[in-house]
């Protein structure tokens, strides 16, 4: 398989501190693959360097082959990179469909297909009861629901998934869980997730990638992460080994 | 295009935008000349509060400058038409011109170095301040001592230079605000209001999700200062006299937006009730007090005041928005509503 985005050597550091240290990973068109790691790992840097918020240090992205590393992030979506945030970040004052309508405009001639893009998205996501309801009025798990929403409408080939099962019921965690396994088989929509549920990585992951200290320790099948003693280490310390 | 117009408005609401607009074309028929410049002054500080509210209710950027464009506006079409003889229609464009580029200066200086938030609404004071300077020294359109427009014997309007009787500025700042808020209501819905709206509630994920916000913000200040700039010249006009130190000054600035944020920012209809009462209820204090005999300086400024306080401490959206809710007119116009 071709790889759809390519990282390689990228490093961040924040004032001193080395976020991330010449990582290099590769997504496979239409595969899901999940960044995981301790907090304070530099996955989300990671992200944030690939969607264009920080302008990486060193190192190169590419998408199909081409460089996007310091490209802005209204750019990078444009390229067909859809995101959404470890914190969620809805218009509050604005109602759940009009969230999703400004998400669809990037892929839209007309405000009518951007209409139309969103109230499908809604449906998928099972938001259309909520449609006319300000973002602010949601739970913490439709939040989760409307980023994943918008992020879709922008119609990515590429999406970035920042801990979007945290803090959802174990219900809810297989809801979202089959919802992008078939985006991902259905539409052949590639995805990178940053995730801590282990259930959910375990489940959807073609590829685990371990992060630790800002560095890729390990990388392979879920299987393989779950037998590498230096994952082991690195979540439950020396002593567990 | 009535139908798009009016789609997704409820009846009542139409209703009562109806009505209100029969009642302003009907007004100078029973309304005394003192009612109609109070009118004026209503409606003039409907539209620019309408114009401002596009920079700071729809895109989240708030101007306390915007005397800036007043001034540039009114100082270019009345220097036009005093040196050259230029009517006002025909230096409207380049009124607005310049007072749109005036905002391109700022904007970019502000959006291209990440000045936001009240750095941004203190550099709108600095250019507005520099103006106010600027125009102290610039004798040729008079410097400290102002500029005077001819003022001919009101025997007839003419409308084409805009010298006239109160009914015929009446009329001209009346069709200004309607095409003001039509504009403003159609611009909510379109892909820059969605834009704007997205920009103002969260800039980091309107960017995430494909909006070039740099372009989209300048667009914001551009139109604002542009629509702001045509109330300059009805202003130059109106008036016949501008001053670097009235027209410019910062009072002019806070004045202008207290209609939006007592009516509702971010709102259609706010931006009007807020001009109604804040100039009604001045003009009814002033003349209360006038009967009364009494005369205390400063009094306009103190309710001003007060006035503020009280919307911010007991109506933090404003006036429009329980209202609207008040009168099941919500969905056309609350805040955010861009549907």
């Amino acid at each position: 398989m071709p790889a759809l985005l390519e990282v390689e050597g990228l490093s961040k550091n924040f004032s001193g501190l080395r976020a991330v240290q010449d990582v290099s990973f590769a997504v496979p068109a239409g595969a899901i693959v999940a960044l995981i790691g301790p907090n304070g790992a530099g996955k989300t840097t990671c992200f944030n360097m690939i969607a264009g918020v920080y302008r990486p240090d060193a190192g190169a992205v590419r998408l199909n082959g081409e460089r996007i590393d310091g490209r802005r992030a209204d750019q990078i979506c444009r390229a067909g990179v859809g995101r959404t945030f470890q914190l969620v970040k809805p218009f509050a004052g604005l109602s759940v469909l009009d969230n999703v309508i400004v998400g669809a405009l990037n892929a839209s001639r007309t405000m009518a297909e951007a209409r139309t893009q969103a109230e499908a998205m809604l449906d998928l996501l099972g938001l259309a009861p909520k449609r006319a309801l300000p973002a602010a009025s949601l739970t913490l798990a439709e939040r989760k629901r409307l980023e994943v929403a918008r992020a879709l409408a922008t119609r990515p080939r590429m999406l970035l998934l920042d801990e979007v099962m945290a803090g959802l019921r174990p219900t809810e965690i297989d809801q979202m869980v089959k919802l992008l396994r078939d985006l991902n088989s259905a539409r052949g929509l590639t995805i990178l997730l940053i995730e801590h549920v282990m259930r959910a990585v375990m489940a959807l992951s073609l590829r685990v990638i371990v992060m630790h200290h800002g560095q890729v320790i390990a990388a392979g099948t879920p299987d393989e992460i779950a037998r590498d003693p230096a994952v082991l280490e690195c979540y439950l310390g020396e002593e567990a080994l | 295009m009535i139908g798009r117009l009016v789609e997704g408005t409820p009846r009542r609401g139409l209703v009562l935008l109806a009505v209100l607009l029969m009642a302003f074309l009907a007004a100078p028929l029973v309304a005394n000349d003192y009612m109609l410049t109070v009118l004026i002054l209503i409606l003039y500080f409907s539209y620019t509060g309408q114009a401002w509210n596009i920079m700071m209710g729809f895109a989240g950027q708030l101007s306390l400058g915007h005397a800036l464009y007043v001034g540039l506006g009114g100082y270019a079409a009345a220097a036009l038409y005093f040196h050259f003889g230029i009517g006002p229609w025909l230096s409207l464009p380049l009124a607005v011109a310049v007072a749109a580029a005036a905002g391109a200066i700022l904007g970019f200086l502000a959006f291209r170095f990440g000045v936001a938030g009240v750095y941004f609404a203190i550099l709108t004071i600095a250019f507005a301040e520099f103006a106010r300077v600027g125009f102290d020294h610039f004798t040729w359109v008079g410097g400290s001592a102002g500029l005077f427009l001819p003022v001919a014997n009101y025997t007839r309007n003419d409308l084409w230079t805009l010298r006239g009787n109160p009914t015929m500025f009446y009329y001209v700042i009346l069709a200004m605000t309607v095409a003001a808020f039509v504009l403003c209501h159609l611009l909510l819905r379109s892909r820059a209001g969605y834009c704007w709206q997205a920009i103002r509630e969260d800039e980091e994920a309107a960017r995430a999700l494909g909006i070039n916000t740099f372009r989209y913000k300048m667009y914001a200040v551009v139109l604002s200062a542009g629509m702001t700039a045509f109330a300059g010249v009805f202003f130059a006009f109106y008036y016949n006299n501008l001053f670097p130190e009235q027209v410019f000054s910062i009072s002019r600035s806070i004045e202008l937006i207290l209609g939006p944020i007592i009516g509702g920012v971010g709102t259609l209809v706010g931006p009007i009730i807020g001009a109604f009462l804040i100039t009604g209820l001045a003009e009814s204090l002033r003349e209360v007090m006038h009967a009364l005999g009494v005369d205390v300086p400063g009094l306009k400024q103190v309710f001003y005041g007060l006035c503020l306080l009280a919307v911010v401490m007991f109506l933090p959206d404003g006036i429009w928005p329980p209202l609207s809710r008040a009168l099941g007119l919500d969905r056309d116009s609350s805040r955010g509503q861009g549907t």
